[in-house]
């Protein structure tokens, strides 16, 4: 049974089905705020399918391996964060101890995973790409950690089941000051691992050409554009299970979570659209300043009891 | 196949090639990507990598210096993909055709490597966005017909 899990449900079908019609939401609103009308429902399908079935060009200058190698890898890493959360939203026991910082090493395949294939492909203007989404990772995940912490010390455990069980007794914990703090960060974080406008300092499309993406073309480009749809999925069901209190699977609480999931989409979309694309220097010390700062201060009004 | 050109012609990613243009039909091709005509409802979609794109959007006379490139650009985009020959000096060479650098319009440089390639003319000086719009129609009805002869592309 895990296997059909981890391909139809919640998995690789489930999710890629509902990653790209979210990432469909997200062009849509974008459209809508720019005054367009914007691409039919089925756009990013067409997109997804047109890549894979396109001819893959392998540059000369690369490393054939790690080239094809990492968009493989990075779309099955970002399937199994998917099907855990999920998994771990239907039934609180499937959880295990640790699994939240397994699940934390697994977010950081696909950002890996883009490095690598970017640096495989021999291209100048790729490898800058690569060297900017190797500072944005080590500037985002450090204030990440700290506003976790704050989940993981106000709930005493590192497994999400607890952590579910502990909102489903309690509240959950983005109606305190601390959970809100370190709800904006999570929020920002999970922004720049998507790659999303403020932060889409290494694709940076004006200057870079495709930055990390550049050398790459049909299938592989496919499976990439299929990773960022499914952690386009991933990144508000990981803030609900952390901060909001879960996705409960029967009556009214589907159509809570589907709500909920819908404004934080919204609120990435728009922010999005209303904020220039910062410098890399710009976008290290929004994170190891403010953003440092604001995680500390969540975690000491935790621990004072906010 | 037919699922490959379904989907192609429902989303074409364009690439644009400046090839000694006087700028006037570059300035038409961004007018055709602002939102008042908002050609993202077809799933057209700028890109920054010939890598990405389905289609190039080549405008003006091509002479000795970018024959080369040009070539090159076509060869490094995976296929299948359309040429679209944008603006008169593109479609024939215009008043440069006797010039002493011209290395030939748009199509022949192309089919010189590729005798199959698939060139979409739209002639104009420049032409208007509606007109550049058409041709991308034009373009998708070709393919419509590739997709009922079976042709393989």
């Amino acid at each position: 049974m895990p296997i059909l899990y981890y391909l139809v449900f919640p998995g690789f079908v489930f999710v890629s089905v509902v990653g790209l019609l979210t990432a469909w939401f997200d062009r849509k609103l974008t459209a809508r705020v720019q005054w367009r009308k914007g691409p039919p429902i089925l756009q990013n399908f067409y997109d997804v399918i047109k890549l894979l079935t396109k001819e893959v060009v392998i540059p000369e200058s690369a490393n054939p391996t790690i080239f094809l190698l990492a968009p493989a890898i990075a779309l099955s890493a970002s399937v199994l964060v998917a099907t855990m959360l999920g998994i771990y939203n239907m039934n609180y026991n499937a959880s295990f101890v640790g699994d939240l910082i397994v699940l934390w090493y697994l977010l950081t395949i696909p950002s890996i995973m883009i490095i690598l294939g970017a640096s495989a492909s021999g291209n100048p203007l790729a490898s800058v790409g690569a060297e900017r989404e190797i500072n944005q990772l080590f500037a985002y995940e450090f204030p990440m950690i700290i506003a976790l912490c704050v989940v993981i010390f106000r709930v005493g455990s590192i497994s999400i089941g607890k952590i579910l069980e502990y909102q489903a007794a309690n509240g959950p914990i983005l109606y305190s000051v601390s959970g809100v703090l370190a709800f904006i960060v999570v929020l920002f974080a999970l922004q720049a691992k998507l790659g999303l406008v403020p932060f889409d300092i290494p694709e940076a499309e004006t200057e870079l050409g495709a930055g990390i993406f550049m050398e790459y073309s049909g299938a592989a480009l496919g499976a990439f554009k299929l990773t960022k749809a499914i952690l386009l999925y991933i990144s508000p069901v990981f803030l609900i299970t952390l901060f909001w209190g879960g996705i409960k699977v029967h009556g009214l609480g589907l159509l809570w979570a589907f709500l909920k999931y819908i404004l934080i989409i919204v609120i990435m979309t728009l922010l999005r659209n209303t904020n220039p694309r910062l410098r890399i220097d710009q976008s290290i010390k929004y994170f190891w300043g403010w953003m440092t700062l604001i995680s500390i201060i969540a975690f000491i009004l935790m621990r004072v009891g906010y | 196949m037919s699922l490959k050109i379904g989907s192609l012609k429902r989303s074409i990613w364009v690439y644009h090639l400046a090839c000694s243009p006087c700028n006037n039909c570059d300035i038409e091709i961004l007018d055709v990507l602002t939102p008042r005509f908002d050609v993202e409802r077809f799933g057209i979609v700028l890109v920054g990598s010939p890598r990405h794109a389905d289609a190039l959007l080549v405008t003006g006379m091509v002479n000795r210096q970018i024959k080369p490139r040009l070539q090159e650009a076509y060869r490094q985009t995976p296929k299948p993909c359309v040429v679209f020959a944008i603006g008169s000096c593109a479609v024939s060479g215009n008043f440069f055709r006797r010039s002493y650098n011209m290395a030939g319009p748009v199509d022949r440089v192309i089919k010189e490597i590729d005798p199959n390639a698939i060139v979409v003319y739209v002639p104009g000086c420049p032409p208007k966005p509606e007109a550049i719009i058409s041709s991308v129609v034009k373009a998708i009805k070709f393919l419509d017909n590739l997709k009922k002869k079976k042709v393989k592309v």
